[in-house]
């Protein structure tokens, strides 16, 4: 089972950067304003983030990363490793946390890997960095996560179009022996990997003429092959299913209980579902975090970009118990129980590029 | 539980919905506005109070009020 403690870990740092150009449900015509009324009511976006055509991911995490080490008055040459979290990256071949290496001026001492999962990335990341720091011989390390996931919506596409926002985050990561444990409890059933998916493109099904073809699926659902789509109530249901039942176990196994923790914050996957899982967990509301309605549904990096817009006070200013818990695409999910003091958290930076 | 019950809470998560239309046979498809969004609001309220789980398939294969109500009173026994 994947329930296990790392100790001697730190978050020095979180910081973001999102695209300046916006895109609001209003203005979504392709559905009625009846529809537009509900999207904002349920599914709780009013406004998202979408880059211009040329940015990637990486260019956020780099732009967001740049802030961060300048406040955080690191230096480049003590950073050893790198891990780029996305499933947006720069190039099929190669590895985008390589380019990232460079790009930022780290040392060629520093290792460098990219991970490709998207909605539950964030949790899975700091598990993989905080393995790899637990011998003390890497100090520090950046985790980056991210994803430009609105380059693979379809605009005639209703059910995945308005959801989603861009945005690249980068988490720095210290060495330290009196840091208290995090707690982790990682989980994967592919079986619904077709829940969320990009059918074309890959290896089993390579791009052909065909995979530009869009066509009708259902009402208001329109696309291609390339485009992302999503199994609304597969991947509600699979959230509803499993999701509790992974923080429980996680709390258990860390001898850890709800009324300890300061705030959970969830994956940003839509608002119904998250206050589901509030309801289901009897959280009171100041201590669930939003992101969504500024933001969208931001991938993998929805858990440190609410971190950033929703906590940064509390999290700049004090010591803070988080349990984290993300989930969807592959299907993979986890959730985790950090404890951190007083993080460096930059302003969010508006990327004009 | 009572089926009574079971129409108050879709009224209480439907604004649209004024209270006292929709009724055991009612079909809800045509009672109320009918898209997907609804469907995951309709999904949502029956695992948060009875704790039972609707697939897609369920509502595809219901047309009433009671069909939906039948599949959780099975589901909880």
């Amino acid at each position: 089972m994947a329930l296990f403690s790392l100790p001697g870990i730190k978050i020095s740092g979180i910081s973001a950067a999102v695209p300046k150009n916006r895109e609001f449900t209003a203005g979504y015509k392709w559905i009625s304003a009846r529809e537009r009324e509900s999207l904002v009511k349920n599914i709780g976006v009013e406004t998202r983030r979408v880059a211009m055509k040329g940015t990637t991911t990486s260019d956020l995490c780099v732009a967001a990363a740049g802030k961060l080490l300048d406040e955080l008055q690191w230096d480049r040459a003590e950073i050893e490793l790198l891990i780029f979290v996305s499933q947006s990256r720069d190039y099929l071949v190669p590895t985008t946390a390589c380019i990232v290496q460079d790009r930022l001026g780290l040392p060629h001492s520093c290792m460098a890997m990219d991970i490709g999962l998207g909605c539950s990335g964030y949790v899975y990341g700091l598990s993989v960095i905080g393995s790899m720091m637990q011998t003390g011989t890497i100090k520090k390390a950046l985790l980056m996560v991210g994803d430009i996931s609105t380059l693979t919506t379809c605009y005639r596409d209703k059910s995945t179009y308005p959801l989603f926002g861009d945005v690249g985050t980068v988490t720095a990561l210290e060495y330290d022996r009196d840091a208290p444990k995090m707690h982790f409890n990682l989980q994967t059933d592919g079986a619904g990997y077709k829940a969320l998916m990009i059918k074309d493109g890959g290896a089993r099904n390579v791009m052909s003429r065909k995979s530009f073809e869009i066509k009708k699926i259902g009402k208001g659902i329109y696309r291609s092959r390339l485009h992302l789509e999503l199994d609304g109530i597969e991947v509600f249901n699979f959230t509803l299913r499993e999701v509790v039942p992974n923080i429980k176990k996680l709390l258990s196994f860390s001898c850890e209980s709800l009324p300890a923790i300061d705030f959970v914050v969830f994956h940003q996957a839509n608002r119904l579902i998250n206050e589901t899982l509030r309801k289901m967990l009897k959280l009171e509301t100041e201590k669930v975090p939003y992101s969504i309605r500024e933001f969208g549904n931001t991938s993998g990096a929805s858990v440190p970009l609410t971190m950033i817009a929703a906590l940064k006070e509390p999290l700049a200013t004090g010591r803070k118990k988080l349990l984290l818990s993300a989930f969807g695409v592959g299907l993979s999910w986890g959730s985790a129980i950090v404890e951190t003091d007083r993080i460096c958290i930059p302003d969010l930076i508006d990327y004009d590029g | 539980m009572n089926i009574e019950e079971f129409i108050k809470h879709i009224e209480a998560e439907f604004d649209d919905l004024k209270p006292g239309i929709l009724k055991a046979d009612s079909n809800f498809r045509e009672t109320f506005e009918w898209n997907s969004i609804n469907a995951l609001i309709l999904i949502a309220m029956v695992k948060t109070e009875y704790d039972v789980t609707l697939s897609a398939d369920d509502l595809i294969k219901s047309k009433t009020v009671k069909d939906i109500y039948s599949l959780i009173e099975n589901r909880i026994s």
